[in-house]
C-alpha cells in the first residue's frame, strides 16, 4: 500500500484483471464472439442460422415454463393444456410461443440450410458441420412431431395409430415394433410417456451436444466467404487463402459483423411474438378418446407435406410402404454424401445451375404438397351429408322424382365424397354437371356396381331409389344444356357430324 | 509462479516398473467398469424393451348382454380393457362395431382402418363403414368396397357366454397383429 487510496475504477480494473488471469477471457472472446470473419460474409442471407438458434432458445425458455403446469399422462395431458390455455395466467401465450417458436424453428432451419447450400458452404473443409446441421435438422423434425404428440387430442391419438399402422408393415418383427412404440399393448398413458421423454430429455439434450459441436466447427473452421463466382474451392489451396483473406480484410464477428443478424433476430422475435398473441396456440382439439369416430388425424404444418405424399402413393401396392422407412434412409445418405462427391470446385449458385433447379424442385413439390395436405381432398367430408344442404339452384324445378333423388344422394353419404356445386366431399368427383356427361343407364350401372374407387350400391339402394337418385343426377347440368347421349344407342334422332365431335371427348368420363 | 512448481522429470529406465503397475491398475479399472457397464446396461435396456417383456396377450372382454345388439344391425361398442392403468384415462376404453347376424351369430370388426388404422365409421343408411383419412370404404360384412384400404375389416373372436357378449380385445390391431 503506497499512500494513495485507489479510485473505485482502479480497483474494477483490479478485478477484471484478477478475473482475466484466471479465466483468460479475452482469448475466449477472441477465438468465439469477437473471432474474424470475411467481410463478404456479412449479409442478410447469413443471419439464418443465429435465427434457427434464437428459436431454439425460445423452445427450452418456453418448453420449460410449460412444464410447470403440463401433466404426462393420457388422463391428465388434455386437461393440463386446457388449463394452460384458459386458466393460467398467460398459459396461453406460453403455448402459442412455443408452438409458432416451432415453426418457425423449422422454417429458419430449411432456409439456413438451402442458403447454406446454394452459397457452397458445405464444401470442404466444413463437411463436418453441414453433416451435424443434418442431424440437427433431422432431431428438430423429431421435436416437432413429438410436441404435437404430447398434445394429446384426437389429432395425436390417431396420428400415433397411423405410426402404429406403418409400423405393422415391417415384416417378421412389425409386431413387437408396435408394441415398442406404444409401449404397451394400447395407445394410451405409456405412449404418451415415452414421446414425452423424447421430447423433454433425449432429443433436447442431443440437440445441445450437436449444437456445441456445429459452433465449434463454425469457429474453427470460420464462416464460408461470400463465395465470387469462378472462384474454385482447392483442397491444397483453400485453408491457406481462407486464413490470408481473413488475415488481410476480415472484420471481428461481435461487434462489427454482428448487426444484421442482431436486426434479424429482433424482427424474428416480434414476428414470434405477434403470431403467438394473434393467432394464438393450437389447440388442443377434441380429447384422444377412442370412442370419438372423428378424426382427421392431420399433422402440424412440417409434416403436411408427408401425410399428402403417403396419401397420393398409389393404392395397389402394399410395399410401397416401405417408402416410410427408406426415404429418410435416402435422404440422408444423399445430404450426408453431398459435402464428399461435391467437395470441390465452384462455391456460387450462380454458377451451380442444377444445384438452383434441385432447390426450385424441392420447394415446389413441398409447398404443393403442403398445399394438398391443408386441402385434403382425398378426405370424405364425414359430415356433409347431414350438415351441407343443397344450393336452391339445384333443387328449384325438379320434378318429384328428381326430388325424391337428391333425398337419396344426399341420405345415402354421397355428399361425403361427392361436391355438388362445389360443397362437399372431393374425394370423388364434383357432380354439379354430371348430367352433361353420364346418361341416366351409365350412373345406373355406375351406382350398383361401383368401381373407380366407389363402393357398389346395388345391394343397399332399392330399385326405386336408383330410378329418383339417377333422375337427379341427370338434371343436374348447366341450365340450356343437353343431356348427356350414349354415343353407341342413340335414342334421341341422330345428330350432326359436328355435334357427334363435340360430345368426343366426354365418353372419357365413363366409368 | 509458474516457474517454482516442480517439473516432472523424464522417467528413468528403473522407473519402469512402476510403469507396469500403472499398466495393471489401468486394465484392472477397465474390467472393473466394464462389468459396471453390464451391470448397469443390462437392466437399462430390459427397461427400456420391458413392455415386449411383459406379456400383454388378447384377452376375453364383455360388450354387455347379447340383448343390446339388434339382429341385423351394426352398432358401436364400448369395453374397458383389463390392461389399463388409471393413467390411461380415456384411452383406456376401446371400441369395436357389433354386426349381429341373428340370434348368437355376430361380427365383430375393429374400427381401425386396415389402410392407417384411421377409426372407420358405420352408416346405416349406405350400409357402409366409411374411413376419413383417405376414404376408405368397407360393406357391411367388413369387405373392401373403395379406397386405398388394401383388404377387409380386422375382425375380433367372439363368444356367447350366459348371454353376454365376449370379444377377444385388449390389443391395437395392426397388420403385424390383427385382431
Amino acid at each position: 500500500m503506497n499512500g494513495k487510496p485507489k479510485k473505485l475504477s482502479e480497483k474494477l480494473v483490479d478485478v477484471a484483471m484478477w478475473l482475466e488471469r484466471r479465466l483468460h477471457l479475452v482469448k475466449l472472446w477472441e477465438t468465439t464472439a469477437g473471432h474474424p470473419i470475411p467481410k463478404s460474409s456479412v449479409s442478410w442471407f447469413y443471419t439464418f442460422g443465429s435465427m434457427t438458434l434464437l428459436c431454439f432458445v425460445i423452445q427450452i425458455v418456453t418448453g420449460i415454463i410449460l412444464s410447470l403446469i403440463y401433466v404426462p399422462t393420457a388422463a391428465g395431458a388434455y386437461e393440463s393444456l386446457e388449463f394452460l390455455n384458459f386458466q393460467q395466467e398467460l398459459g396461453w401465450f406460453m403455448r402459442a410461443m412455443h408452438y409458432w417458436g416451432s415453426n418457425c424453428m423449422v422454417i429458419l432451419m430449411a432456409l439456413h440450410m438451402t442458403q447454406v447450400f446454394l452459397w457452397g458452404a458445405f464444401k470442404y473443409p466444413r463437411e463436418l458441420t453441414w453433416i451435424s446441421g443434418i442431424v440437427l435438422l433431422f432431431l428438430t423434425l423429431a421435436m416437432s412431431f413429438s410436441g404435437q404428440v404430447l398434445r394429446f387430442d384426437s389429432d395425436s391419438y390417431w396420428g400415433i395409430g397411423i405410426g402404429a399402422a406403418i409400423m405393422g408393415r415391417i415384416p417378421i418383427i412389425g409386431a413387437q415394433m408396435v408394441n415398442l412404440l406404444l409401449g404397451g399393448p394400447i395407445i394410451g398413458s405409456d405412449t404418451l410417456s415415452r414421446f414425452f421423454a423424447l421430447h423433454v430429455f433425449v432429443f433436447p439434450g442431443a440437440i445441445l451436444a450437436l449444437l456445441s459441436m456445429h459452433l465449434r466447427l463454425v469457429l474453427g473452421k470460420g464462416i464460408n466467404e461470400n463465395p465470387t463466382p469462378g472462384i474454385q474451392v482447392n483442397r491444397q489451396t483453400y485453408d491457406a487463402e481462407y486464413h490470408k483473406n481473413v488475415q488481410k480484410d476480415g472484420i471481428p464477428f461481435v461487434p462489427n459483423g454482428v448487426a444484421k443478424d442482431v436486426v434479424a433476430n429482433g424482427i424474428l422475435l416480434v414476428v414470434i411474438v405477434a403470431l403467438a398473441a394473434f393467432l394464438g396456440p393450437k389447440g388442443p382439439d377434441i380429447p384422444g378418446d377412442p370412442t370419438q369416430l372423428i378424426a382427421e388425424a392431420k399433422p402440424d404444418y412440417p409434416f403436411l407435406w408427408l401425410l399428402s405424399a403417403a396419401a397420393l402413393l398409389p393404392n395397389e401396392s402394399e410395399w410401397l410402404y416401405a417408402l416410410f422407412f427408406a426415404f429418410p434412409v435416402i435422404a440422408s445418405i444423399i445430404l450426408i454424401g453431398l459435402p464428399f462427391f461435391a467437395g470441390e470446385g465452384e462455391k456460387s449458385w450462380r454458377r451451380r445451375p442444377v444445384s438452383i433447379i434441385a432447390v426450385v424442385l424441392i420447394y415446389l413439390s413441398v409447398g404443393m404438397l403442403t398445399y394438398a395436405g391443408i386441402t385434403g381432398p382425398w378426405s370424405p367430408h364425414m359430415d356433409a351429408w347431414s350438415g351441407t344442404l343443397i344450393k336452391p339452384e339445384f333443387i328449384k324445378g325438379r320434378t318429384p322424382l328428381e326430388l325424391q333423388g337428391a333425398l337419396v344422394f344426399q341420405n345415402n353419404q354421397c355428399r361425403n365424397c361427392h361436391a355438388i356445386g362445389g360443397d362437399g366431399g372431393h374425394r370423388g368427383p364434383d357432380l354439379t354437371r354430371i348430367g352433361t356427361i353420364q346418361t341416366q343407364p351409365q350412373l345406373v350401372r355406375q351406382i350398383i356396381q361401383g368401381g373407380g374407387n366407389m363402393p357398389a350400391y346395388g345391394k343397399n339402394l332399392s330399385a326405386e331409389q336408383i330410378r329418383a337418385l339417377t333422375a337427379f343426377l341427370v338434371s343436374l347440368r348447366p341450365p340450356n344444356s343437353a343431356p348427356a347421349q350414349d354415343s353407341a344407342m342413340p335414342e334421341k334422332p341422330l345428330r350432326t357430324s359436328t355435334e357427334e365431335k363435340a360430345e368426343l371427348p366426354k365418353k372419357g368420363h365413363e366409368g | 509462479m509458474t516457474s517454482n512448481e516442480p517439473s516432472h522429470p523424464p522417467l528413468s529406465p528403473e522407473a519402469k516398473n512402476y510403469s507396469t503397475r500403472r499398466d495393471f491398475l489401468l486394465q484392472a479399472g477397465i474390467v472393473i467398469n466394464t462389468i459396471a457397464a453390464f451391470m448397469i446396461g443390462i437392466p437399462v435396456i430390459g427397461f427400456i424393451f420391458s413392455s415386449l417383456i411383459r406379456n400383454t396377450p388378447r384377452v376375453w372382454v364383455s360388450l354387455g348382454p347379447v340383448s343390446k345388439f339388434p339382429e341385423g344391425e351394426t352398432r358401436l361398442a364400448a369395453y374397458k380393457t383389463p390392461h389399463a392403468r388409471e393413467v390411461d384415462g380415456a384411452t383406456a376404453i376401446l371400441t369395436c362395431w357389433v354386426r349381429r347376424l341373428g340370434g348368437d351369430k355376430f361380427r365383430i370388426f375393429a374400427a381401425n382402418c386396415t389402410h392407417l388404422g384411421c377409426p372407420v365409421r358405420w352408416f346405416e343408411q349406405s350400409q357402409l363403414f366409411l374411413c376419413p383419412c383417405h376414404g376408405g370404404a368397407f360393406y357391411a360384412d367388413g369387405e373392401h368396397a373403395a379406397g386405398p384400404p388394401p383388404r377387409a375389416l380386422y375382425e375380433y373372436e367372439y363368444k356367447v357366454e350366459n348371454g353376454e357378449l365376449m370379444v377377444k380385445g385388449g390389443v391395437l390391431p395392426t397388420l403385424a397383429n390383427p385382431a
